[in-house]
C-alpha cells in the first residue's frame, strides 16, 4: 500500500507541559486509521502538527515519501491535508454556505459574490451527505450537531487526500453517524487516507483499519483495527483495564418526588412534556437529535422561556424564570456546548471550577477566599483526572476532553438536589467516563436526583432507571432502566411522530 | 497573560499584583521607561522634578478615569460617557457646595454618588434593556453633557466660598511630611484609587464576575449567576471611580467647568489599551492602565518640553496608541 503520511519522532512542547515526545503516525491510502488515547493524550496536538497549526520542535514528517513541514492550514490544503477540528470554528453570524466558502467564495465581475452559485454548491454538497439543511441558514442558529455537519462539509469541500476528523461524532446521533461512516466508505474508496479521531470504543470496529494508540504524548502501538479486541486497546491508552460495573435499578415508587413538571410547552420545540423524577432516581432522557431535550431541560432550568407549564421542586411551585432561580432552586444543569455555555475559556481553571459556586468561597464582603477554592479545584482535578499543568492554567489551553471534565467538576463541586447533565461525557476518554458513571452513582446513592441526556443510547442504559424518550418535543413513553430495555424499545418510541401533527403541518 | 488570575497565587496581594503586572506589562512599562530615557536627553528641563509632578498631576485625572472604564472594557462593554459623566460629578459637587453651601465632605460624596448613580443607569440600560454598551452609553454622554450645562446654566461653578475644596487635588499631603517632596493629594488618590481597584479586580467576586463577564456571558449566567444584577454593580462602580475623577478635576480647576469633558473618554480608553487591556474583554489589568494612562501624559508632557508643536504632539500620540497595541499583539502570537 502508499504511505501517504509519517510522522517520526515528533516533538511539541508547550509552557509547562510537553505535550509530544516521540509521536509517530503512518497513514496509508484509502485507509482509516483512528488515533486513540485518553483525554490530553496529545491526539489533537498531533494532528495540529500534521496540518500545519502548530510548528514541531523536532521529528519528521513525510508526506508522500517527502520530509514536509507545512505552516499554516492554507500549506496544509495545498499539501492535500484537511482538517475537522475537534472544537468548532465557524462564524456564527455567517450562513452555512458562506462558511463554508470563506474565502474562496465563487465570484462574478468586479469583485461581486456568485451568491447564487455559492448556496448551490452548499445544497449539492449538503444532498450528497443526505444533511437537510438550507445553505442560507445562519449557523449560530442551528444545534451542535448541524454545526458539526457544516465543519464536515466544509471539509470535504477541499476534495483533500488526506483528511483528519477530530473527534466529528462527539456531538452526533445515530442516524448522523451512519450518514457520516458512509461517507467516509466512499471517501476511502477514492483512496483519501483519513485519520480518526473518536472516544467511541464502538466506532472503532465500524470504521477504522488501522490504530495508533498514543499515551502521554507519545507512540504506544499501532494494531489492526479488526483483530485486536477493544479491551486490549483499552489498556493500551491508559496502561490497566477499565471494569463496569452493572446497573442496581433501585425501587424508587415510594421515594418523595425531586422534580415535577407539568405541561410543559412552547411552540413546536417543547410540547405537552410532563414527568416526576424522584430523589435518587437517573432519568435517561432519550430522543433523537432535535427531538426537544436539551430544549426541556434548559427551559426547566430558566436558561429559556416557556409558554405554558408548572416545575414543582420537593413537592412545592417554583416560578423559575432565570437560571439564578433554578440555582436558588437547587437545580444544576450542566450544558451539552462546553465552549459556548460552559466555560470562560480565558479564565483559568480554579475559576471555572468555582464559578457556580462563589457564595461559598466568599466573605461577608465579598473577598474571595482563594485558598479554599484552590482546595477544592485540586481535589476535583484529582477526583476526575484533570490534565493540566496547574489549577491556574487558562482552560482554553487544555485538550477538549478535560475542558470537559471542568464543566462536569463545577458542577459536582455545586451541591445541587437535581441534576441536569446534557451531554456530560462528550469528548471524555474511557477510563473517565466510567469515573463519571461512578460520581454520577454517588450522587444517587445520596439522594440526589439526576437527568441524564445523552445521544449515546448505551450511556443512557448504562446509567438510567427510568428512561424518558422524546420525539418531536413531545414525550412519547418511560421505560423501564435495566436489561429489560432494548435499544430497539427505545428508538421505536423515539421516532414515534405524531402522524396528526405531520399533516397538519403539511396542509399548512 | 492570566494576570487576573494569577495575581493570588503567590505571596501577598500586592506581590502578586506586582508579579502578574510585571510579566504582562513588560513591554508597556518598558516603553514608558524609553521615553523618560528619551525625553531627559532630549531636554535637561524634562528630568526635573517639578516636572515630574507635572505629569503625575497631569495623570491623575485621566488616570482615575481610566481605571473606571478598565473594569467596563474587561465586561466586554465600552463606556464612552465618562468624559462627560466626570463634567456632571463636578457640576453636582458645585451645586451641593456652591449653590447650596452645604459641607464640603457633602459635597464630594455627591459628586462621587452622582457618578455611582450615572454607572448605575448606564448599566440597567446596557444589562436589562439589552442596549449595546456602546449605544446606551453614547445617550447617557449626550445626555450628561446637556444636564450639566443645563444645571449650571452654561457657566462656570467657582468653588471660591469652600475653603479647603482645592486642596483636594492640589494640596499635598506628603509634602508636608515630607518636605522634599511635594506630591499632589490628586496623585495620591490616583494610587489609592488603582491599588483599591485592583484588590476589587483581584480578590473579589465581584472582580471575578467582571473578568467572567467579559469572558463569557452566557457561561456566567449559566452557572446561576444573577449576571444583570452584577453587570449593573460593575458599571455602579466604575461611575463612583468616575464621580472621583469629576470631584479631582474640579477642585484641580476650582470650578466646575461644565463644558469640559468631551474627549476625555477617548484619552482614556487609549491608556486601558495601551495598558494591555483587551477591548474584546476578558483580559486586562489596573497597573496596565496605570501605566498606559502614565505614557501618554509623559508623551504630552515630553513633547511640549521639547517645544514640539501642539499639532505633531497630537500626531505622535495618536502613532503611540497603534504602535503600542500592535506591539502588545505581536507579542502575544
Ligand atoms: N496551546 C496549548 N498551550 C498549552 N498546552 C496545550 C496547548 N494545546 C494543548 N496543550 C496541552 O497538551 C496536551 C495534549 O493536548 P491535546 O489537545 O493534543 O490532547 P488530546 O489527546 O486531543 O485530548 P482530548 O481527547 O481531550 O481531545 C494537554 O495536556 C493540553 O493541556
Ligand atoms: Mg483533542
Amino acid at each position: 500500500m502508499d504511505k501517504i503520511v509519517e510522522m517520526i519522532g515528533v516533538d511539541k512542547g508547550f509552557p509547562g507541559v510537553q505535550a509530544l515526545k516521540d509521536a509517530r503516525l503512518e497513514l496509508y491510502k484509502g485507509e482509516v486509521h483512528a488515533l486513540m488515547g485518553e483525554n490530553g493524550a496529545g491526539k489533537s496536538t498531533l494532528m495540529k502538527v500534521l496540518s500545519g497549526i502548530y510548528k514541531k520542535d523536532a521529528g519528521e514528517i513525510l508526506i508522500r515519501g517527502k520530509p514536509e513541514e507545512p505552516v499554516g492550514p492554507r500549506e496544509a490544503q495545498a499539501l492535500g491535508i484537511g482538517i475537522i477540528h475537534q472544537e468548532l470554528s465557524l462564524m456564527m453570524d455567517l450562513s452555512a454556505a458562506q462558511n463554508i466558502f470563506i474565502g474562496r467564495e465563487p465570484r462574478l465581475s468586479f469583485g461581486r459574490i456568485d451568491d447564487a452559485e455559492m448556496n448551490r454548491k452548499a445544497a449539492t454538497l449538503f444532498s450528497s451527505m443526505h444533511l437537510d439543511l438550507d445553505p442560507q441558514t445562519v449557523v449560530g442558529d442551528l444545534t451542535i450537531a448541524k454545526q458539526q455537519m457544516i465543519e464536515i462539509s466544509k471539509a470535504l469541500s477541499f476534495n483533500s487526500e488526506v483528511l483528519i476528523m477530530d473527534e466529528p461524532t462527539a456531538a452526533l446521533n445515530d442516524a448522523e453517524i451512519a450518514d457520516l461512516f458512509n461517507i467516509i466508505n466512499k471517501l476511502k474508496a477514492n483512496g483519501v487516507g483519513i485519520v480518526y479521531i473518536s472516544h467511541k470504543m464502538d466506532e472503532l470496529k465500524r470504521i477504522a483499519d488501522r490504530v495508533t494508540v498514543m499515551r502521554d504524548g507519545q507512540y504506544v502501538g499501532t494494531v489492526d483495527a479488526k483483530e485486536t479486541p477493544v479491551d486490549q486497546i483499552i489498556a493500551m491508552m491508559v496502561g490497566r483495564k477499565v471494569q463496569h460495573d452493572p446497573l442496581v435499578v433501585p425501587e424508587i415508587s415510594d421515594v418523595p418526588v425531586a422534580l415535577e413538571v407539568r405541561g410543559l410547552n412552547r411552540g413546536k420545540e417543547i410540547r405537552d412534556v410532563s414527568f416526576k423524577l424522584h430523589r435518587g432516581e437517573v432519568l435517561g432522557f432519550a430522543g433523537l437529535m432535535g427531538a426537544g431535550r436539551t430544549e426541556v431541560a434548559r427551559a426547566i432550568f430558566g436558561a429559556d422561556p416557556l409558554d405554558a407549564g408548572e416545575v414543582f421542586v420537593g413537592g412545592e411551585k417554583r416560578h423559575i424564570t432565570s437560571p439564578h432561580d433554578a440555582v436558588k432552586a437547587g437545580i444544576g444543569y450542566l450544558s451539552e456546548d462546553r465552549k459556548r455555555y460552559g466555560l470562560a475559556i480565558t479564565m483559568d481553571v480554579a475559576a471555572n471550577t468555582a464559578m457556580p459556586n462563589l457564595e461559598n468561597f466568599t466573605s461577608q464582603l465579598g473577598v474571595l477566599n482563594e485558598s479554599e477554592i484552590d482546595t477544592a479545584t485540586q481535589e476535583m482535578v484529582d477526583k476526575l483526572n484533570i490534565r493540566t499543568p496547574s489549577i491556574h492554567q487558562e482552560v482554553r489551553l487544555l485538550s477538549g476532553g478535560n475542558q470537559q471534565k471542568i464543566v462536569v467538576g463545577k458542577w459536582l463541586l455545586r451541591d445541587c438536589d437535581i441534576f441536569i447533565f446534557d451531554e456530560p461525557t462528550r469528548g471524555i476518554d474511557v477510563g473517565a467516563k466510567a469515573e463519571i458513571y461512578r460520581l454520577i452513582e454517588d450522587l444517587t446513592a445520596r439522594g440526589k436526583a439526576v437527568i441524564m441526556i445523552s445521544s449515546e443510547l448505551p450511556e443512557v442504559m448504562r446509567l438510567s432507571h427510568r428512561i424518558l424518550v422524546m420525539c418531536e418535543g413531545r414525550v412519547t413513553g418511560i421505560l423501564p432502566g435495566g436489561e429489560g430495555t432494548t435499544q430497539e424499545d427505545i428508538m421505536t418510541l423515539a421516532t414515534q411522530r405524531d402522524t396528526n401533527q405531520q399533516n397538519a403541518g403539511y396542509i399548512q | 497573560m492570566t494576570a487576573s488570575v494569577d495575581a493570588k497565587k503567590e505571596g501577598g496581594f500586592l506581590a502578586g499584583l506586582i508579579k502578574s503586572g510585571a510579566h504582562q506589562k513588560l513591554l508597556a512599562f518598558a516603553s514608558l521607561i524609553m521615553l523618560l530615557i528619551g525625553f531627559s536627553l532630549g531636554s535637561p528641563n524634562f528630568m526635573q522634578m517639578s516636572n515630574m509632578i507635572a505629569i503625575l498631576q497631569a495623570t491623575s485625572v485621566i488616570g482615575v478615569l481610566a481605571i473606571g472604564v478598565t473594569l467596563i472594557i474587561i465586561t466586554g462593554g465600552i463606556d464612552l460617557s465618562i468624559g462627560t459623566m466626570m463634567t456632571f460629578c463636578a457640576v453636582i459637587c458645585g451645586v451641593f457646595l456652591t449653590y447650596w453651601g452645604l459641607p464640603l465632605p457633602v459635597g464630594v460624596v455627591a459628586g462621587i454618588g452622582a457618578g455611582a448613580f450615572c454607572g448605575f443607569c448606564s448599566g440597567t440600560f446596557v444589562a436589562k434593556m439589552k442596549i449595546p454598551p456602546f449605544i446606551a452609553t453614547l445617550g447617557m454622554m449626550l445626555i450628561l453633557k446637556g444636564l450639566s450645562l443645563v444645571i449650571s446654566g452654561t457657566r462656570p461653578i467657582y468653588f471660591n466660598d469652600t475653603p479647603g475644596f482645592d486642596k483636594i487635588s492640589r494640596g499635598s499631603l506628603i509634602g508636608e511630611v515630607i518636605p522634599g517632596l511635594p506630591i499632589p493629594n490628586g496623585v495620591l488618590i490616583l494610587f489609592l484609587v488603582a491599588i483599591g481597584v485592583a484588590y476589587v479586580l483581584s480578590r473579589t467576586v465581584l472582580g471575578r464576575y467582571t473578568y467572567a463577564l467579559g469572558s463569557n456571558e452566557e457561561a456566567v449566567r449559566l452557572s446561576g449567576v444573577n449576571a444583570d444584577r452584577w453587570k449593573i454593580a460593575i458599571y455602579t462602580f466604575a461611575g463612583a471611580i468616575c464621580g472621583i475623577a469629576g470631584v479631582l478635576i474640579a477642585s484641580r480647576l476650582n470650578s466646575a467647568q461644565p463644558a469640559l469633558g468631551l474627549g476625555y473618554e477617548l484619552e482614556a480608553i487609549a491608556a486601558v489599551v495601551i495598558g494591555g487591556t483587551s477591548l474584546a474583554g476578558g483580559r486586562g489589568t489596573i497597573l496596565g492602565t496605570l501605566i498606559g494612562a502614565l505614557i501618554m501624559s509623559v508623551l504630552t508632557n515630553g513633547l511640549r518640553v521639547m517645544s514640539v508643536a501642539q499639532e505633531w504632539q497630537t500626531v505622535a500620540t495618536g502613532a503611540i496608541i497603534i504602535l503600542a497595541v500592535y506591539a502588545d499583539m505581536s507579542r502575544k502570537k
